[in-house]
């Protein structure tokens, strides 16, 4: 237990070294909220696998590192980061490296005027009101150590706010890169995106590592999804092999507001995510799909949460894993539709494969249903590649591999095809390649 | 071309298969008949490699070489090709897919070439109008929502453009209209040459006026317990199955 204090007070620490890093930054209007979350970040405890939230997934392996605030810029070039760029969207791209915003690489092309999309750091210093009017109000710090983290050590990250029935037809596509050697760096970068009344926007978030050392992204993002609005949402994970990454994302969706979000993960060592979504008007459509694939010692936990406050909304969950070697995945999909909420329509999914003797994956719909006029169903499934289609397969000439290729792309495939972006179900499909090899001619 | 020389196989300690002898030459038809659970699926399966029975005694020569120490994808490649008693429907993966990957895997093996997009399409049209498959079937996911018809038809249409040298087909006559059945007799009759040789497992002697055999077979409790010419299946037909049976458990107390 002591070690764990320890780990905790480091953090403390490091607070005085991260407000001097602030500079003039420090008075801004955001400052109480810093305070109140390092407080609570003090009184709260690490969860442990006692807590019902944590029960599955043991935080110790990330306990036993003492990462470091990233307070410095680094600088990256335009070769250095040109390989996890997608060739057709490289119109509308944001770079934050290490958590920092950087200025030099980021490329608003092909956008509306009036669109802004900048560093929350500057946003902050400039006192916007969207800062004001927004940040913090949707990712509850109160009960989370790891929002709390996040909150109390806020510097930068992505802000982007589309006006008022503007239109954004090209992805804007965030680019999260990590370059740490072996300073076991803690990256937290805090994003802001809000779509007002009547606008459209494409976001993806993209994490992605140039080393494979082990670091700890803690990253929050807030979504703002205003009346008539339509977000689509990308979240690819892409961390190295050694790091953590706690992540967490909470949707406000207002009137007929429409929200999707696909989540493409290949995890870290331990990978958690909770991701939710409030329906605060009628109307609503929120779409949470995901993919997951983990391997060796992985660890991937996903728990998502739709909250169905208000009368007519729909939600559509579809999860899948394919988990392979001695990886462990978790999959919690909560549903609370309110006394209030009638005509809900809440459907969810989470399909998984086991690739392996070794592998497990503990899954667990959860729905609190308070209204009476409503349409809910859940499902889950855990199994093992269809022996009979492989049997078929190989009896047609295709090698073990190729078959169970075969198989694993057709498990994936729903998922995938509901990917929107052309370019993300593209490289969708060549990461699944890449990891379990068709033949050619199957693509 | 193919040998089995006193197959013995059981799935679960249960014994299935007790000494199978059957041999076949190129250009032969072998008809193989006999009562439900008799084995004839299981034979089936084993030549086409399905690994869930045990063998615990006799061999498989095909072509010279040991057929038993083969996995499946090598048999077709090798030209063995199953025609399923019941295709396995696979959600997600097209027939277009699966049929394309298949005919490459098998070229690659052999040496050839592999087709290319065009010559694949147009050898597509060409199997799908031999068979009367509605080319929309193609583009769906194998055998996914179809009915039992078109799934046996598919089974031959992915013969017809897979063009083995030893075609077992397990009853993929059963439950056909006699316009299907023409079909399937039609698909086969088409790949059948010198070459290469048909086995047909099935329960109706109707199948045979269209695929006509060389020898029939009366597969029961496991053994062969007869072997004849085409006229074999009318007197089954007629006389149903008990005739043998009598005559096997003669064979077993002598
Ligand atoms: N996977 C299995 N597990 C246990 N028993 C099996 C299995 N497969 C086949 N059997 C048994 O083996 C015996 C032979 O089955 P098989 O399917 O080969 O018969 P068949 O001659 O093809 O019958 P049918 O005419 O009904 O298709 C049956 O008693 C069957 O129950
Ligand atoms: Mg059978």
């Amino acid at each position: 237990m002591n070690d764990i204090k320890e780990i905790k007070n480091q953090y403390l620490k490091s607070y005085e070294l991260f407000e001097n890093s602030l500079n003039g930054e420090r008075f801004s209007s955001i400052n109480g909220i810093r305070k109140e979350a390092l407080s609570k970040f003090s009184d709260l405890s690490f969860p442990t696998v006692k807590d019902e939230e944590w029960k599955y997934t043991s935080i110790a392996p990330l306990l036993e590192h003492n990462f470091i605030p990233s307070f410095d810029k680094k600088h990256l070039t335009k070769n250095q980061i040109k390989k996890f760029l997608f060739e057709s969207l490289e119109s509308n791209v944001v770079v934050v490296i290490n958590g920092h915003f950087s200025e030099e690489l980021t490329n608003i092309n092909k956008a509306p005027d009036g669109i802004e999309v900048s560093s929350i750091a500057k946003a902050i210093s400039l006192n916007s009101p969207l800062i004001g009017k927004h940040f913090g109000k949707y990712a509850d710090f109160s009960k989370h150590i790891f929002t709390s983290l996040s909150t109390a050590f806020t510097k930068d990250g992505v802000l982007i706010h589309i006006p008022e029935s503007k239109i954004v037809d090209q992805p804007i596509h965030i680019l999260f890169i990590t370059s740490s050697e072996n300073e076991k760096l803690l990256i937290q970068p805090r994003n802001l995106f809000v779509a007002e009344k009547n606008s459209q926007v494409t976001i993806i978030e993209h994490f992605v590592s140039i080393n494979s050392g082990i670091y700890f992204t803690n990253t929050v993002t807030e979504i703002v999804v205003g009346e008539n609005a339509v977000v689509d949402h990308l979240r690819i994970q892409e961390e190295s092999k050694s790091a953590f990454h706690i992540g967490r994302m909470d949707i406000d969706q207002e009137r007929s507001s429409n929200f999707s979000s696909h989540f493409i993960s290949l995890g870290a060592s331990l990978t958690r995510n909770d991701f939710n979504s409030k329906f605060n008007d009628e109307g609503g459509e929120c779409k949470l799909n995901g993919l997951f694939l983990t391997e060796n010692n992985q660890l991937f936990d996903v728990h998502t949460l739709i909250d169905h406050a208000k009368p007519h909304c729909n939600s559509h969950e579809h999860y899948k894993g394919i988990l392979n070697h001695a990886s462990r995945g978790v999959f919690n999909g909560k549903v609370i539709v309110r006394p209030d909420a009638q005509k809900t329509n809440a459907f969810q999914e989470n399909n998984n494969i086991i690739l392996s003797q070794e592998a497990l994956i503990n899954t667990k719909p959860q729905l609190e249903i308070f209204a009476d006029d409503v349409k809910c169903s859940h499902g889950a499934t855990i199994g093992q590649l269809n022996k009979d289609a492989l049997f078929y397969l190989k009896s047609r000439g295709l090698g073990n591999e190729a078959a169970r290729a075969i198989l694993i792309h057709a498990f994936a495939s729903d998922v995938i095809q509901s990917v929107k972006v052309k370019a993300v179900r593209n490289y969708i499909e060549e990461i699944l390649s890449g990891k379990f090899n068709p033949p050619e001619e199957s693509k | 071309m193919l040998e089995i020389k006193n197959l013995h196989a059981s799935i679960d300690g249960k014994k299935i298969l007790k000494g199978i002898n059957l041999k076949i030459n190129t250009g032969e038809v072998h008809a193989i008949m006999g009562p439900n659970g008799s084995g004839k699926s299981t034979l089936a399966q084993i030549l086409a490699g399905r690994e869930d029975y045990e063998i615990t005694k006799g061999e498989i020569i095909y072509e010279g070489k040991n057929l038993l120490e083969m996995s499946p994808e090598d048999r077709a490649r090798e030209g063995i090709f199953l025609a399923f008693q019941y295709p396995v429907e696979i959600p997600g993966v097209s027939n277009t897919n699966l049929l394309k990957t298949a005919l490459n895997e098998i070229r690659k093996y052999r040496g050839l070439e592999e087709v290319d997009a065009m010559e694949f399409l147009s050898l597509i049209k060409e199997k799908t109008k031999l068979v009367e498959l509605d080319q929309q079937l193609l583009s769906r996911s194998v055998n996914e929502g179809f009915s039992g018809g078109e799934k046996k038809r598919n089974e031959i249409f992915q013969m017809a453009v897979l063009e083995p040298k030893l075609a077992i087909l397990d009853e993929t006559d059963s439950g056909l209209d006699i316009d299907a059945l023409k079909i399937v007799a039609k698909g086969v009759n088409t790949i059948k040459s010198k070459d290469n040789a048909v086995v047909v497992v099935t329960h109706y002697q109707r199948l045979l006026n269209y695929i006509i055999p060389d020898f029939v077979h009366v597969l029961y409790q496991g053994q062969i317990v007869k072997s004849g010419g085409k006229e074999l299946a009318f007197e089954l037909e007629e006389k149903g199955y008990d005739w043998v049976k009598e005559e096997k458990n003669e064979l077993v107390t002598n």
